[in-house]
């Protein structure tokens, strides 16, 4: 936790910096008749945060913080395993809905999650499954008329908005 | 008069089908979320707001409102049965309804903290309905400095009472306002921080992808690591007997509820203190004004009756300043007010002149709102019970699949989802070294609000900063928030000065 604390800060410091270097690319000063510059108000900003990052980093010396002090490690063997499975499964259906769209994507998701993290039988797991995506398909595509991006699965979907849409 | 008046055509706002339905509809989808551990208000809140686009303004605001209500119901639920508190909210119901319930008399506690809520709710609006025009009223001359000094307040009570630690704070509070900054400047026109010319960054980061970024994917990360390992639920026998005998029990507990309806209204006004620390304070002050102190923690029902009337009338309350001056006094308000401008209304003093039949039929709907939320916990405690037996492996996939097509929905690009990804894996891995979440994002909501704000205000002054200390009502609202932000300091130096002694 403790190297953790600093890694952070460090982390935060250095993409403080970014943001000031990004703002500086508007004018952050005063400019005459307008006011302050576009820059102004993130580069300030982001100017505190890179001197709360060095304050962080002062607590961190002094170890007067409770992460600065606990030797606990940031993350234990469960909490890495259920990050990696949870996170990655959250990722991996982000990036299939560019493949086969969010209909897709969410049901691949579902079974992943609930069939094989969470052990529920497949007599659970189906209905929620295929539940979830007609329901989003019906409020969203059809009540709201949001079209969530479908991938190649498009064809399968012309016969549905024909009826629906 | 004029107050009773306007009241009576929000309640015909409220008893359109549409909107009473989406009355008893919230409640019940606030009660369940509130019950569920890991969930609250503001969770339901952020997820569910792009749904809403179905539906006019005033109903979806409604909807809204009447989650925000149930939740506060419903997160006595699993702080008494589980013992884990449903929402940060309900902290200290567990303090009392947790003994209660392992004595055996989960039944009593469930009913007080229902009857309590509703107390605290109807006290509240009661409130709610006398301030609110006469705040707004007082806010019609308020201008840019004025408006920027409220901003600074709220900023200043995250720092000055969150308790939280203040670097971190003030970082959460700046990165939240960066964010906002980003797309095209308002006043020149120019693009600004477009990360590594990425050309989803040009129209800007929209709250709601923030929001639910770090309240749907970050909260649920953070949730699956700490709820390891099995929970014990108690059980609860509830008989219509023991209903009105508990809630005539309830009415005797006047002194507690007395204290959570009105301090919890307070603190709620409070720009960002919200109900956490409103309901932590009510139950406090109870027990040290109690003639029975000692009993407090071992369960005690006046323990379970101050805290939740608390959080519902600072619920109520946060709602406050959210609608008269624009300025949220919670994270739930902060995302209702992004709401608000979504939908293309303006908050501030100006929504009681301009839009009337928002701003009553939002009151009106609270009346309705609290009333279905104690009917509903009381008639259908075996319900959520149950619910509470819903495994999370099946509801945190729900989340996720509702946070992904939520932050999709806005402006339908899925760089908006990536960037949803990123902040939320970050919010839980700073979450973890203890950043706190929340100021980040009212900063993201309020930030389009109050950088135009500082600009003009120092274009009016010719660049001096002592604007915002000279004129009539900004001076002091900054002289406070500059107090807050040094109370931590002077706390510091206090404990240096009388530790030698």
């Amino acid at each position: 936790m403790r190297r953790a604390e600093l890694v952070a800060a460090v982390l935060m410091a250095a993409f403080s910096g970014y943001l000031m270097w990004k703002s500086a690319e508007l004018p952050f000063g005063w400019v005459p008749g307008e006011g302050p510059g576009g820059g102004a108000f993130p580069f300030w900003l982001a100017a505190i945060m890179l001197v709360c990052c060095v304050w962080i980093m002062v607590n961190w010396y002094l170890r007067k913080t409770p992460p600065s002090q606990s030797d606990e490690p940031f993350m234990d063997d469960y909490a890495r395993r259920m990050f990696f499975l949870v996170g990655g499964g959250v990722f991996a259906m982000i990036a299939l809905v560019h493949i086969v769209g969010m209909y897709g994507a969410v049901a691949l998701f579902l079974v992943y999650y609930v069939r094989f993290l969470g052990r529920h039988s497949w007599k659970t797991t189906i209905p929620i499954a295929v539940g979830a995506p007609v329901a989003a398909f019906f409020f969203f595509d059809v009540a709201l008329r949001v079209v969530l991006p479908k991938g190649y699965l498009e064809p399968l979907f012309i016969p549905l908005y024909r009826i629906f849409l | 008069m004029e107050i009773l008046s306007h009241l009576a055509g929000g309640f015909l706002v409220v008893f359109d089908p549409l909107n009473l339905g989406l009355v008893v509809l919230g409640v019940t989808v606030g009660l369940f979320i509130g019950a569920m551990p890991g969930l609250g208000s503001v969770n339901g809140v952020a997820i569910l707001l792009p749904m809403t686009f179905l539906v006019p303004p005033t109903s979806a605001m409604i909807f809204l409102a009447a989650i925000y209500y149930g939740a506060m119901y419903g997160g006595a639920i699993s702080s008494i049965m589980l013992g884990i508190p449903g929402a940060s909210t309900a902290v200290a119901t567990t303090f009392d309804g947790r003994p209660l319930a392992l004595k055996g008399q989960a039944d009593k506690a469930l009913i007080v903290a229902a009857g309590a809520s509703f107390i605290g709710g109807t006290i509240s609006i009661a409130l709610f309905t006398g301030f609110a025009p006469l705040l707004a009223h007082v806010a019609l001359d308020f201008g840019d400095p004025e408006i920027f000094a409220l901003m600074l307040l709220a900023f200043a009570t995250f720092v000055g009472l969150s308790g939280d630690d203040i670097p971190k704070t003030i970082f959460s509070i700046c990165i939240g306002l960066v964010f906002s900054a980003v797309g095209l400047d308002i006043m020149s026109g120019e693009p600004r921080l477009i990360f590594l010319d990425i050309t989803g960054f040009m129209h800007g980061i929209n709250f709601l992808v923030l929001a639910i970024g770090v309240y749907g994917i970050g909260e649920m990360l953070w949730t699956i690591e700490i709820s390891r390992g099995e929970t014990q639920m108690s059980k609860a026998t509830i008989t219509l007997r023991g209903i009105f005998a508990h809630l005539l029990g309830t009415l005797k507990m006047w002194r507690s509820w007395t204290i959570g309806s009105f301090l919890g209204f307070f603190v709620g006004i409070l720009p960002a203190a919200g109900a956490t620390p409103g309901s932590l304070m009510a139950y406090g002050i109870t027990k040290m004004t109690a003639k029975n102190p000692r009993h407090y923690g071992k369960g005690e029902p006046a323990g379970v009756a101050a805290p939740e009337s608390a959080n519902n009338a600072a619920s109520t309350g946060s709602m406050l300043p959210m609608l008269t001056l624009g300025i949220p006094g919670s994270p739930t308000t902060a995302i209702l007010l992004g709401g608000m401008v979504i939908w293309g209304l303006i908050p501030g003093p100006m929504l009681f002149v301009e839009q009337t039949e928002f701003v009553w039929g939002l009151i009106a709907s609270l009346y309705a709102a609290n009333l279905f939320a104690f009917l509903i916990n009381i008639g259908f405690v075996p319900a959520f019970l149950w619910m509470l037996k819903m495994p999370f492996t099946i509801l945190a996939p729900t989340i996720f699949v509702l946070s992904l097509i939520g932050g999709y929905a806005p402006d339908e690009n899925m760089h908006d989802v990536w960037l949803m990804l990123i902040f939320g894996v970050g919010a839980y891995l700073l979450r973890k070294l203890d950043y706190p979440m929340a100021p980040a994002v009212l900063a993201i909501v309020l930030g389009p609000i109050a950088e135009p704000k500082m600009r003009q205000s120092l274009l009016i002054s010719g660049g001096d900063l002592t604007i915002f200390f000279t004129r009539p009502i900004a001076g002091p609202i900054t002289a406070v928030a500059i107090i807050l932000l040094l109370l931590p300091l002077l706390q510091l130096i206090w404990r240096t000065i009388r530790k030698p002694a």
